[in-house]
């Protein structure tokens, strides 16, 4: 779908201020066709920022973005013509009917007459609002309404599609339905660059690029990340009275990024054979009986945490 | 780029017309409003609210009295029998004015010579009280004109044809009953035309970007012709609709004369529909959220509409004030409103205001067209 020459999404030291806030510090990056790349980060860290440069929708302050080819601050129609975009906010509109929000993007997208039955048949049978054609979108659950706006920012088949926050308020099952969408997409050729807030969310993606107060301060694949982020072993660590336990721990010179998951600890050591023992004989000194614990594999939540803690200038 | 617009239209008349609620808001509230300050907006000064003390009680006396009971002007609600009970009613404001006739009244009358009428008078509304006090002066000159002509009748039957006096005779125009409604149901429908159209357009653009789907247009190729085109041709359709529709209440509810032409009244309506519509597209350029959007429009409307000639008389401005009255499309629209109706004047006459409108609508809608960016920042 994408010429085959131009790299769909190159961004070059691209920075956006707001009065003296830098949200995006000189981020490069680049995205090729059919990759998925998730953009992880707290709020605040410049995600949305950086997509809605890469849409035309903020000027950057400095830098530069090619999508699609075109320079998003120069030619930001050429852009808009070939890329599809869907925010955090659902923005569609609520008191039209499906049929009727869908005409009108297919008219704003200049949807040829031709195949425009058949895209609207496809973005029906997409969400999963065949016979409800005449519904009131507003009326709709949180789901079918997010996979409805989705077909409506791809009527015009773009080559690069921007999610924002896609799936935030929508269950499990139907984000695993959306995700397949998107899989299904990429698989045509369709670049796509999504943020999220959601671990297993990142997952999905092919690539992540992790962003910390306005900068990219990791990117690799999700086990690419997991790999180098770590840096030692992760251990689970179950024991009552977890509290003093987490208190204790942090004290323990070797043992990094102590945090509490559900109702275990998680604790980074350089070499499991020798810091299991030594924790857990701590542990123990205090009176805190341990009932498990074994070295695991880092989740993504694992690495967020641990590397939001340690740019921070925390030492957990 | 006519398929775009032809799909923005289409949604905006969907969106206007399928909820009864806001069909219901378009068109039900001019028409009652019309109705509310057709019969509230009003100079006149009528049932003026009176307490009489008369101390000196003679047929002089009562006869004086009696001509404020007999006046539309004024209603008489109490009869005192003593001074210090005025304060009080005029404090609680339950009488507007006292009148106190001294002991002595109808002799000094009898002996020629001056006799005092005293008027206590609440100025907290000094136009009431002017417009009070005028009153009650002719009622008592004319009440001495007739007292002193029927003295002399009676002493000398033949003298009053030697008193000279000079009478006015008022040859009115275009409003020959003094009839105010006449005068201020054209204010009306300036006044609502402005409110209705500024709101309107500020707020459907800002609920559009409170609600997020002006982003999602945003990212689509569409122009920022086309997005506003789409945006304001519905408000301006609505607002010549509604513009029709309190001028046939004025017709044929207050039987305001309509004695021009309706072309002209057309020509006028549109020039000053687009004026709103650049007013209504700036303030959307400047507000965030609906709030915002309301309380930049109640910035706008209110000098607008005091500082039109609605109310207060242009004339009785200070000088620079007066001047600057001439950048308020409203002033405009309202001397070819009164002339539509009342003088039936035509173009020959209304082109500068014609002239002004155009050029004010232009230039507004050049600023907020430049200013409203297919951007966020």
């Amino acid at each position: 779908m994408t010429d085959h020459d131009t790299i769909p999404v190159l961004a070059h030291d691209l920075v956006k201020r707001f009065g003296d806030f830098v949200a995006v510090d000189h981020i490069n990056l680049e995205a090729r066709a059919g990759e998925v790349v998730g953009f992880l980060g707290p709020n605040g860290s410049g995600k949305s920022t950086t997509i809605r440069m890469l849409c035309g929708l903020l000027r950057p302050s400095a830098g530069q973005a090619l999508v699609a080819g075109f320079d998003v601050a120069r030619k930001p129609e050429q852009v808009r013509r070939r890329i599809g975009y869907m925010s955090q906010k659902f923005s569609l509109y609520n008191d039209l009917q499906v049929i009727e929000n869908i005409r009108f993007f297919a008219g704003m997208y200049d949807v040829p007459a031709s195949v425009l039955h058949e895209r609207t048949e496809w973005v029906l049978y997409m969400a999963g609002l065949v016979g409800r054609e005449s519904t009131i979108t507003g009326t709709l659950p949180g789901g079918w309404k997010q996979r409805l706006a989705l077909g409506c920012a791809v009527l015009h088949r773009p080559s690069i599609l921007f999610l924002d926050e896609p799936t935030s308020g929508v269950d499990p099952i139907s984000r695993r339905r959306f995700w397949e969408l998107i899989h299904a997409m990429a698989a045509e050729g369709v670049t796509v660059l999504v943020t999220t807030h959601y671990m297993d969310e990142a997952e999905y993606c092919n690539r992540l690029v992790l962003i910390f107060q306005g900068r990219i301060v990791a990117s690799g694949s999700p086990t690419e990340l997991k790999q180098q982020a770590m840096a030692g072993e992760l251990l689970l660590i179950e024991c009552d009275r977890l509290g003093p336990a987490l208190d204790l721990l942090q004290q323990v010179p070797d043992a990094r990024h102590v945090a509490l998951f559900g109702k275990a600890l998680h604790v980074v050591v350089p070499d499991a054979q020798t810091g299991i023992p030594r924790l857990r004989a701590v542990l123990s000194a205090h009176g805190i009986a341990v009932s498990r614990i074994e070295p695991i594999r880092a989740s993504l939540e694992d690495v967020f945490v641990s590397l939001t803690a340690q740019l921070s200038g925390q030492r957990t | 780029m006519l398929r775009r617009l032809h799909e923005m239209l289409v949604k905006e008349f969907i969106q206007v017309f399928r909820d009864t609620r806001t069909r219901t808001l378009l068109f039900v509230p001019p028409i009652i409003q019309m109705l509310i300050f057709g019969y509230a907006a009003t100079l006149e000064v009528r049932h003026i609210p009176i307490a009489v003390l008369d101390y000196d009680n003679s047929q002089v006396s009562r006869e004086l009295l009696s001509r404020f009971t007999a006046s539309p002007y004024f209603d008489v609600r109490t009869y005192l029998s003593d001074r210090r009970e005025i304060g009080d009613l005029i404090d609680r404001g339950e009488v507007t004015v006292a009148l106190q006739i001294n002991g002595g009244f109808a002799q000094d009358l009898g002996k020629g010579q001056t006799a005092r009428l005293q008027v206590i008078v609440d100025s907290s509304n000094s136009n009431t009280a002017l417009i009070a006090v005028s009153y009650i002066n002719q009622i008592a000159a004319r009440f001495a004109q007739e007292f002193q002509r029927t003295q002399l009748l009676r002493t000398s039957p033949f003298a009053p044809s030697q008193m000279p006096s000079i009478v006015f005779e008022r040859r009115p125009l275009f409003n020959v009953n003094f009839d105010s409604q006449w005068f201020f149901v054209p204010g009306v429908i300036g006044n609502l035309i402005l409110v209705m159209v500024v709101s309107l357009t500020a707020f459907a653009i800002v609920r559009e970007r409170e609600i997020g789907t002006l982003e999602q247009i945003m990212v689509t190729p569409i122009g920022r012709l086309e997005f506003i085109l789409g945006k304001t041709v519905p408000f301006f359709l609505i607002g010549l609709f509604d513009t029709a529709l309190v001028s046939l209440v004025g017709t044929f509810w207050f039987g305001v004369p309509f004695r021009g032409s309706i072309g002209v009244l057309a020509i006028g309506s549109i020039l000053f529909i687009l004026c709103m519509l650049g007013i209504g597209l700036f303030i959307s350029t400047i507000s965030r959220t609906q709030q915002q959007a309301m309380v930049s429009g109640f910035f706008f409307n209110m000098p607008a509409i005091s500082f039109s000639g609605f109310g207060t008389p242009i004339g009785s401005m200070p000088e620079w004030l007066q001047t600057l009255t001439y950048l308020n499309p409203l002033r405009h629209f309202l001397e070819v409103l009164r002339g539509v109706y009342l003088k039936g004047v035509r173009l020959d006459v209304l082109w500068p205001q014609m002239v002004a409108m155009g050029l004010l609508g232009s230039i507004m809608l050049a600023i907020s067209v430049a200013r409203f960016q297919k951007s966020l920042d």
